[in-house]
C-alpha cells in the first residue's frame, strides 16, 4: 500500500471511526426507541446529520490536496465522521423494505438520503465559510 | 437498546473497518490517482455485499454463534468500513471543481451497485444456506 500512511494517521483513524461507529449505535439506538422500528429513521439520522457535518467540517479545515493526509482530518473526517455513518446499513435495510414489499419506503429511505444528504453536504459547507 | 458489550463489539469493528476503508483509499489514490473517488465506491459496494451477506448467514443460523458477531461484524465493522459522508463530500467536491458529469456519474453508478451488492450477498448467502 501506499507510504503515506503512517502510524499517526492510521491510530486516528482508528480512534475516530470507534467514536464515530459508537455514536451511530447510539443514535440508532434513541431513534428506535423514540419512533420505533418499521422505518431505519437512525440510519437516516446519522447520514444526514453526519452529511451536514462532513461539509460543515470540509469548509472548516480545507481537504488535503495530493498526498499525505493531515491528523486532524483522518481523526475527524475519516475516523469519525467517515464512521458514524454508514452506506452499508442504507443498502441493506432499503433492500429489506423493498423485499418485505414497502417498496414506497424503501424509495423514499434511499431518495431521502441522497437528495436531503447531498443538499447538507453543500450547506454545511457555505455555513462554514467554504469558497463556492 | 445496546449493553457496553454492544458498544465496545461496535466501537472495535467500527475502527477495523474505518482503517481498512482508509488503506483501500489511499491504495486506489496511488494506483488510480485522484480524478475519481475510486476507494470509496469500492468500499460502499463491497461493505453493502458484506452485511448482506452477514444479515442472512444470521437469519438462516438463527442465533448462536452468528447472532453474537453480528454487532461487531455488520453495525460495527460494515459500518464504519463504509460511508455516506465521504460519499457526499466527494461528489460535492467534483461539483466544486467543475466536473458535474463525473459527480453525476458518481451517484448515478455507485448507488445502483451498492444495492446490487446488498441483493447478491443475500442471495449467495441464502442460495448456500437456504
Amino acid at each position: 500500500m501506499s507510504a503515506n500512511v503512517g502510524l499517526l494517521v492510521t491510530v486516528a483513524v482508528a480512534v475516530g471511526g470507534a467514536l464515530g461507529g459508537m455514536a451511530r449505535l447510539a443514535v440508532s439506538d434513541l431513534l428506535a426507541r423514540l419512533a420505533g422500528t418499521a422505518f431505519p429513521w437512525g440510519t437516516l439520522v446519522v447520514n444526514l446529520s453526519g452529511a451536514l457535518l462532513a461539509g460543515g467540517l470540509a469548509g472548516w479545515l480545507a481537504p488535503p490536496e495530493g498526498d499525505g493526509l493531515p491528523g486532524g482530518w483522518a481523526l475527524l473526517m475519516v475516523g469519525l465522521l467517515g464512521g458514524y455513518t454508514t452506506v452499508s446499513s442504507l443498502s441493506l435495510q432499503s433492500l429489506t423494505l423493498w423485499q418485505s414489499g414497502r417498496r414506497r419506503a424503501a424509495l423514499a429511505n434511499l431518495s431521502a438520503t441522497l437528495i436531503a444528504g447531498l443538499a447538507l453536504v453543500g450547506l454545511g459547507w457555505r455555513l462554514a465559510g467554504g469558497a463556492a | 437498546m445496546s449493553g457496553w458489550r454492544g458498544y465496545a463489539a461496535v466501537g472495535v469493528g467500527s475502527a477495523l473497518g474505518s482503517v481498512l476503508r482508509l488503506l483501500l483509499s489511499q491504495g486506489t489514490l496511488a494506483a488510480l490517482g485522484p480524478a475519481f473517488p475510486w476507494g470509496t465506491l469500492a468500499v460502499n459496494v463491497l461493505g453493502s455485499w458484506l452485511i448482506a451477506a452477514f444479515g442472512a448467514y444470521a437469519a438462516c443460523r438463527g442465533g448462536g454463534r452468528a447472532a453474537r458477531w453480528q454487532p461487531f461484524l455488520m453495525a460495527g465493522f460494515c459500518g464504519g468500513f463504509t460511508t455516506f459522508s465521504l460519499f457526499g463530500l466527494e461528489t460535492l467536491h467534483l461539483l466544486e471543481r467543475g466536473r458535474p458529469g463525473l459527480a453525476l456519474l458518481y451517484v448515478l453508478l455507485g448507488v445502483p451497485l451498492w444495492l446490487a451488492a446488498a441483493w447478491w450477498g443475500d442471495r449467495f448467502v441464502r442460495s448456500r444456506h437456504g
